[in-house]
């Protein structure tokens, strides 16, 4: 089973500590509809799980079949550089059935950011490197479609659904814990 | 599942379409790298889709000197249809006539199905094949296999050396 092969760091968008038992990694294009759909069912695992649960969102735009998925990513890079990420991230999801240009741009906007710079960034390709360096390491770590789940460095291969992901969560605490138990007791 | 070909294993050649007026053969890369990706079908769901993919980890491939092959048993027309659809830079080999016998001849075809195996396979450039992979076929097999694989090869200027 492949195993995500890049821990966590500080160029990551993170929602939860660290000390959190559970990680879930998603690889994600902004264009995929699955990928649209899988953001709800994340957002009520994050719910769900508050601070037992670390969750990182990494780039996997499959361009050749999602033109907008790699400039939605750099707009979610360049908000990111405001302190933004997530609130453009959920609004690319939501807005998902009608990406385009004019949206990122609109939902830059809608943000406070100053569009004119996202549009140079864009176009000079300043967080392409982020989204690309994002794509290489989730092929390196077995990524075979969008979206793609990693819980506890593990493939996630079951369904996107929450309670799906609920389920290999649960399971990977349970895991984890075990193993805490089996090092104080040695 | 049967038994797919082995390291070691000399490469079956072949010469088939790769559009309706183009033929390429195995032995046309002698010297080089090729990866062989058998898939079953054109057309799976686009965005868990293996070709689609691999398209974008082309420039992986080539860093490592390997070119890329996708084959399956559909025609030439179905190919040509399927490239353009999903701006596949790589050719796609049609093993259709007579169906399936380069899939066959790797041990990668499924009778009860009349389609190819999702089978990999790394021909290296004196043409025996250097690692082979067979994945569910429900299961897109992804690129990290074939890309640890290559990094495991010897540096190719330094067999040519």
């Amino acid at each position: 089973m492949p195993e995500l092969r890049f821990p966590i760091t500080g160029q990551d968008h993170v929602i939860g500590s660290a000390d959190a038992p559970v990680t879930l990694v998603e690889y994600g294009d902004y264009q995929c509809p699955h990928c649209q759909a899988a953001w709800p069912e994340v957002e009520a695992v994050l719910r769900r799980f508050g601070r037992n649960l670390r969750y990182a969102y990494r780039h996997f735009p499959i361009a050749t079949v999602h033109p907008l998925a790699k400039p939605a990513a750099e707009t979610a890079e360049f908000a990111g550089a405001h302190g933004l990420f997530w609130e453009m991230h959920s609004a690319i999801y939501a807005n998902g059935h009608q990406l385009s240009g004019p949206t990122l741009a609109a939902l830059a906007s809608g943000l406070g950011l100053d569009v004119a710079a996202l549009g140079d960034a864009l176009e000079r390709g300043s967080y392409a490197a982020k989204v690309d360096s994002d794509l290489l390491g989730g092929i390196r770590s077995g990524v075979n479609g969008t979206p793609c789940f990693f819980v506890n460095g593990r493939r996630h291969d079951g369904p996107y659904e929450a309670a799906a992901l609920s389920a290999a969560i649960e399971a990977a605490r349970t895991d984890a814990e075990s193993r805490v138990v089996g090092i104080v007791s040695e | 599942m049967g038994e797919i070909l082995r390291p070691g294993a000399k490469a079956p050649d072949f010469d088939a379409p790769v559009t309706p007026d183009q033929k390429l053969a195995l032995s046309e890369f002698r010297g080089r790298r090729v990866i062989l990706a058998f898939y079953p079908a054109d057309w799976s769901p686009v965005c868990g889709d293996q070709m689609s993919l691999y398209n974008l980890v082309l420039p992986e491939f080539r860093k490592y000197g390997a070119e890329l092959l996708g084959i399956s048993a559909d025609g030439a027309w179905c190919h040509q249809a399927y490239a353009k659809a999903n701006q596949l830079h790589f050719p796609l080999i049609a093993d259709f006539h007579p169906k399936g016998e380069i899939a066959r001849s790797y041990g990668a075809y499924r009778d009860s199905d009349g389609v190819a195996e999702r089978a990999l396979f790394i021909v290296d450039e004196s043409g025996h094949i250097a690692w082979s992979h067979l994945s569910p076929i429900a299961v897109n097999p992804g690129a990290d296999g074939i890309l640890d694989a290559l990094e495991r090869m010897p540096r190719l200027e330094a067999v040519n050396a």
